[in-house]
């Protein structure tokens, strides 16, 4: 059997992954799948950790954030294409005039 | 009734809510029937409580009317209590009563004033907190009443605030009266830690146990408590404020100085007076100020030509006699004057009102003169009112002042020296009581022609009050006529299960020896004031002229008030100005616009700096939310 | 053999999450990301979670990624990222990154989980069955929870199509 800290350290890998790309690039549509690899890296330490515990309660908390996830997609990328239609673009930097 | 008493402070306090809120919206008639109506219900209830309470065995007088409990912090217990005995019982007679006969005059003098509502809802107020002052059962209570009696002296004073002279007059009034509530202030909260309780009953029960006779703290409290007198019944130091209450509306004048404010600091003294027996020096203090003030504020109602100023120095000398007597331990005579000079000075005031009423506002005296053909109603009632504070023989002035008199003479408190300085006011009063008499009312009329023509007698509304008041004036002496008159002296025997101080024994079982010799002696100075005043103003009207030069010094000292309005102007006034106009215009400016605007401009710099940080790039805001992960586990995992 | 399945499905897992951070086209992003999650999957069933691992895929890997490829599409060739205009930013993720990494690595590594082990055991669940296992408890214990997403995903449904109409 694998050593529990394998999963964590390969979901710790995986979810460094995801913040560098939502840090380094501005297509707001590659920076949505960062998040979705981070909401899996999240995922996979539910699952390590209730599969050490000999725990169901990991699976139903992956079952939910799968939901959210989800729910999360269908808004955010209607808020992409709104803000694609009104602006022409879906880079993050040029979306700037909320500032001082 | 007695156990409903409370009403009768709530009615006019209901009165000056509804005129407050509604009086302009409904009309004068509305206005003037539920101000009079309400103090006219306070004042039938009042006599409904006296009535019952004297059907009460003479030591069960004393009933209490706890509220609920206002202020309950660990040891601090203070109950809103209300208490009727013979004293609040009196007081609250002829404060409701008076009150009522000065609200229906007031509906006829103000008439034709724009401010009728509002002036309705204070003068409902000034009677709601002198009623809750009389009927209080705690020293909280009494101060609550105590301070709202000084606020509505400063809203009635400067009732016609346009005028400059009314709103300092009630500007000063106000601070002076603030100068001696914080000496009363200070003597309840040591009574509180002396006793550990503010209620009547405890601090009175409890006094003779804790505190030795003469010991410092009871001469400490009771002085204090004193200073607070002084201030709200005009004794000397603090009296300059009463002088210029006449800035007031009339009426006002006489609600102050008959019922329900000058006499606040009697009443207190007598109620207190469980403590003040404990500290003689205090008393004697209490009688000599009161001696003093009365003999002093004599002298300058002497050479006073304005009838309202003369009056309101009349006022200061008779509270004065009323401290002398509570100050020699004689505290139901002091109540019974107290009660007299309601009726007379109401009367007096009401008088002079209605003279001004007709004359388009002339206060000055030498500007009056023959008016008693023309104003026949006035001058009688003026008449009695100015006979009866002179001590003329069988009016009411006459029982109550000797009471003092013969007391201050017998009384061991008392003395030779306090008897003669009573005596010698005596005789000043009775002139310059007359004095104002004849020169309002007799001789050739100094009017102009204008003011002539304008003379009518006082509406009935007006005059029905004076009518009233002369006959009280007249006749309320009879309360308590002594017994070597062959009267049995009701007034100090329904009062006496109050006051039980020893100086009261002692003069209840002293043989009156000298007492009919004594009152010969003040009458005889009441007649010499009189004549000297008719000799003065009547038969030689030039001689007060001679006079006023031959004593030139003395006269410019007696008109310009002893200079005291001077000397605290100058000693007090000046630098207190002095200083708020540095600290206005100078400490204010530079220190306190300093660190405001300091402040504020601290925050607009920070702020200007502080807010390139939001640089509108969603990105550098998600760099920091990382970089605050990043240090929060950090610190976690490595701490 | 497990940990030979375990590296080699966890390295595709690795390079899938790196395409998606580093690829240029979109397209491409996504069709790696799909690569990523399969691979998770396949980790899912390895940790015992065969619900899970289905639903990752019929629902992430399928209706999500169909509805990102959909959007790519709609947006087309102009959803390009322009310069950067953020200097020194790629610097100080790479720093954080691994300032994140060394520190979660550290918390793995001091195998510190807490918590008792619970009944669900291999034995067990092979004998009552994941999915009503899984379904049970989410409609015992967690049914507050469970009824709350339908909530959510009826609210997500509604904001998803004030924001998607052009006008209401």
């Amino acid at each position: 059997m694998v050593p529990v800290s394998y999963y964590l350290i390969l979901s710790g890998i995986l979810f460094t992954i995801g913040t560098v790309g939502i840090l380094v690039r501005r297509n707001a549509l590659i920076i949505f799948m960062s998040i979705e690899v981070m909401l899996n890296a999240v995922n996979l330490t539910f699952l390590a950790a209730g599969r050490y515990l000999n725990s169901l309660d990991g699976q139903v908390i992956v079952f939910l954030v799968l939901t959210v996830a989800a729910a999360e997609v269908a808004v955010g990328l209607a808020l992409i294409v709104a803000i694609f239609r009104s602006r022409g673009t879906t880079d993050v930097d040029e979306v700037n005039l909320l500032k001082w | 009734m007695l156990y409903q008493a409370w009403i009768i402070p709530i009615l006019p306090l209901l009165g000056a809510a509804a005129n407050a809120f509604l009086g302009a919206r409904l009309g004068k008639r509305f206005v003037s029937l539920v101000a009079c109506g309400t103090v006219g219900l306070a004042s039938l209830g009042s006599a409904w409580v006296f009535a019952d309470l004297t059907r009460l065995p003479a030591g069960e007088r004393l009933v209490m009317l706890p509220m609920y409990q206002w202020i309950g912090t660990g040891d601090f217990q203070v109950n809103f209590a209300l208490q009727i005995d013979p004293l609040s019982a009196v007081m609250l007679l002829v404060v409701s009563g008076v009150s009522f006969l000065i609200h229906v005059y007031s509906t006829g003098y103000m008439a034709e004033d724009r401010g009728y509502a509002r002036y309705f809802t204070y003068l409902n107020l000034f009677v709601f907190s002198m009623l809750l002052l009389v009927t209080a059962n705690n020293f909280l209570v009494l101060y609550v009443g105590w301070e709202l009696v000084g606020l509505c002296s400063y809203l009635l004073i400067g009732f016609w605030y346009e005028r400059k002279a009314a709103a300092d007059a009630g500007k000063k009034a106000f601070i002076v009266n603030r100068v001696g509530d914080l000496g009363f202030a200070l003597g309840v909260m040591l009574i509180f830690v002396t006793f550990g309780s503010l209620d009547y009953q405890d601090v009175f029960a409890g006094a003779p146990q804790m505190l030795a006779v003469g010991s410092v703290t009871a001469t400490t409290i009771t002085l204090l408590l004193f200073v607070g007198a002084t201030g709200k019944s005009a004794q000397i130091p603090l009296y300059v404020w009463l002088p210029d209450a006449m800035e007031g509306p009339t009426p006002v004048s006489a609600l102050i100085h008959a019922a329900t404010m000058v006499t606040a600091g009697v009443y207190m003294v007598a109620r207190t007076h469980a403590l003040f027996e404990l500290a003689p020096f205090s008393l004697s203090v209490v009688a000599t100020i009161g001696a003093v003030t009365a003999f002093y504020a004599a002298t300058i109602a002497l050479v006073q030509t304005d009838i309202k100023r003369m009056l309101a120095y009349s006022t200061i000398s008779q509270l004065g006699y009323m401290f002398l007597a509570v100050g020699v331990g004689a505290y139901a005579a002091g109540i019974f004057h107290l009660t007299t000079h309601a009726f007379f000075k109401a009367l007096l005031f009401l008088g002079a009102g209605s003279v001004m009423h007709t004359l388009g506002g002339e206060t000055n005296m030498l500007k009056m003169g023959g008016l008693r053909l023309k104003l026949p109603v006035t001058y009688w009632t003026f008449v009695v009112g100015a006979l009866a504070i002179s001590g003329f023989p069988g009016l009411s002035c006459f029982f109550s002042k000797d009471a003092i008199l013969w007391q201050a003479f017998a009384s061991p408190r008392g003395g030779m020296v306090l008897w003669a300085i009573g005596l010698a006011t005596a005789a000043l009063t009775a002139f310059y009581a007359l004095r104002a008499v004849f020169l309002t009312f007799h001789g050739e009329s100094r009017l102009t022609v204008e003011a002539e023509g304008h003379i009518h007698e006082p509406p009935s509304n007006m005059a029905l009050p004076l009518a009233l008041l002369a006959a009280l004036a007249a006749l309320g002496g009879y309360l308590g006529v002594p017994g070597i008159l062959g009267g049995s002296d009701a007034f100090g025997s329904f009062l006496a299960p109050v006051f039980r101080g020893e100086a009261w024994m002692a003069l209840e079982t002293q043989a009156p020896a000298n007492e009919l010799g004594l009152m010969g002696l003040s009458v005889l100075a009441a007649f010499l004031g009189m004549g000297l005043a008719w000799y003065f103003y009547l038969a030689r009207p030039e001689a007060p002229g001679v006079l006023a030069r031959r004593f030139g010094g003395l006269y410019a000292l007696l008109v310009n008030k002893y200079y005291v309005d001077e000397i605290y102007g100058g000693l007090v006034v000046q630098p207190l100005v002095a200083l708020a106009h540095f600290l206005g215009e100078r400490f204010e400016v530079t220190v306190i616009d300093g660190v405001v605007n300091g402040v504020g401009r601290t925050v607009a710099a920070s702020g200007a700096w502080l807010r390139r940080l939001q640089t509108g790039f969603v990105r550098n805001y998600a760099l920091s939310i990382f970089l605050g992960a990043v240090i929060v586990l950090g610190y976690f995992l490595f701490r | 053999m497990e940990l030979i399945l375990f590296l080699s499905v966890g390295a595709v897992a690795i390079l899938g999450a790196v395409g998606v951070v580093a690829l240029r086209n979109a397209v491409h992003s996504a069709l790696s990301l799909i690569t990523n999650m399969v691979a998770l999957a396949v980790l899912f069933l390895m940790l015992n979670a065969q619900f899970v691992a289905i639903v990752q895929i019929i629902v992430y890997a399928g209706a999500v990624m169909v509805l990102f490829l959909f959007v790519i599409m709609l947006l087309g060739e102009k959803a390009q990222e322009g310069r950067e205009r953020l200097p020194g930013q790629r610097v100080f993720a790479a720093v954080l990154g691994v300032l994140l990494l060394t520190e979660i690595i550290y918390v793995a590594q001091s195998n510190l989980l807490p918590g008792l082990p619970g009944k669900a055991t291999t034995e067990m669940v092979a004998q009552g069955g994941n999915v009503q296992l899984v379904g049970r408890l989410l409609l015992s214990d967690y049914v507050f929870p469970f009824e709350l997403t339908s909530v959510l995903l009826l609210v997500a449904i509604v904001g998803a199509v004030v924001l998607a109409k052009r006008k209401l």
